[in-house]
């Protein structure tokens, strides 16, 4: 099943400014909520977005309950070399996910 | 007391006509209401979450499934051609029941008739992808729907809901959709009610839902009782609104706010 949609320039020229455009598949279950008979829905939520490049990390991000299902998380970097972005999502119940693209500077 | 019948008459003509249509050349989309950051949303395929949807329909598509062992791909081939357009033309009428029926039911019948499969539940994650990856390849085709004369009676019973008066609040579809759509409704813009991007992603909703949902939703929100999911009025209903927004063009997977 589709899990990430990610979108990287496939080119750039070198020091180029490019923005990278991540979504992730996640119902980012709150733990606030209750089901009918008073339970409460347990919490299920991504707590942490990682982005590398070649692998150095260049931006990280730590989620918490109120951001929304299927998070859109968008960043710019300047890019000096060709090489492999690494995104990593890592959530409650084992949850993790990863994808990965390639850019070529000219 | 003639008098007296005659202006009953005349209100009870004023009243049939009181609501007045949509001209052709006012008619706008949803999308057309959204602020442009709701709408960059919708205009990029890695930044609007129905694709997820359309992307696990796409794998549904490939995939075998029932007593046949068949996929949806093993009859229809290829969706960016065998499947363009197909949308356009939903709700249409069924032979086999005689009565017209939406994308998710023929989807659905499919299913039970060629796949000998178990439908798929309403709104259920695999049926929403299904409809989402059928609806996505008519992505800029104009609506057709309504085109059949066999359609015309159920049309007509579409457009009779949709005009009736309902509810505790006592309001038709059309006394805001029709009559009301170019002003606001506890802040949010009240549309003309045209479902030009179903299955769609609405960010209330945090997922995908079907034109069914948001019907029941609005039947809800004037207090009335809402129909089931699969209701042969709400399938009028959604008929009589496709053939409203004839000539618009589709744009599934939508995003609304």
């Amino acid at each position: 099943m589709a899990s990430a949609l990610i979108n990287v320039p496939a080119k750039a020229k070198r020091g180029d400014i490019i923005e990278i455009k991540t979504l992730m598949s996640h119902i980012m279950e709150t733990g606030y909520r209750h089901t009918a008979t008073g339970e409460v829905v347990p919490r299920d939520i991504i707590t942490s977005f990682t982005c590398r490049f070649n692998g150095a990390e260049i931006f990280r991000a730590d989620l918490f309950p109120a951001i929304s299902a299927n998070p859109f998380i968008t960043f710019f970097t300047t890019v000096t070399q060709s090489g492999k972005f690494e995104f990593e999502w890592i959530g409650d119940k084992g949850f993790s996910e990863t994808a990965s693209a390639s850019i070529t500077v000219e | 007391m003639r008098s007296f019948g005659a202006i009953t008459a005349a209100l009870l003509v004023a009243g049939a006509v009181g609501a007045t249509e949509i001209p052709q050349a006012e008619r706008r989309s949803g999308y057309s209401f959204m602020k442009p950051d709701t709408r960059a949303i919708q205009d990029e395929d890695t930044a609007n979450p129905g694709m997820l949807w359309v992307l696990d329909g796409e794998a549904l598509w490939k995939r075998k499934s029932g007593a046949t062992e068949k996929a949806c791909a093993d009859c229809h081939g290829d969706a960016r051609t065998s499947m363009k357009g197909v949308a356009a033309r939903y709700p249409a009428f069924d032979k086999a029941t005689g009565r017209p029926i939406d994308l998710e039911q023929r989807i659905n019948s499919c299913r039970s008739n060629h796949q000998q499969a178990t439908p798929l539940p309403f709104e259920s994650r695999e049926l929403l992808a299904l409809t989402a990856f059928v609806a996505r390849q008519s992505q800029g085709v104009p609506i057709e729907t309504g085109a059949d004369p066999q359609l015309a009676p159920f049309i007509a019973k579409g457009r009779e809901l949709y005009m009736q008066r309902q509810g505790q609040l006592n309001l038709g579809c059309t006394n805001c959709h029709d009559d009301n759509w170019d002003k606001r409704l506890a802040g949010s813009a009240i549309t003309q009610g045209h479902p030009t991007g179903y299955p769609l992603y609405r960010l209330e909703w945090q997922s995908l839902g079907s034109l069914q949902r948001r019907l029941r939703a609005c039947i809800t929100g004037i207090r009335a009782q809402a129909y089931d999911y699969g209701a042969p009025e709400l399938v009028e209903l959604e008929l009589y609104l496709m053939g409203r927004a004839r000539g618009m063009a589709l744009e599934a997977p939508a995003v609304r706010p």
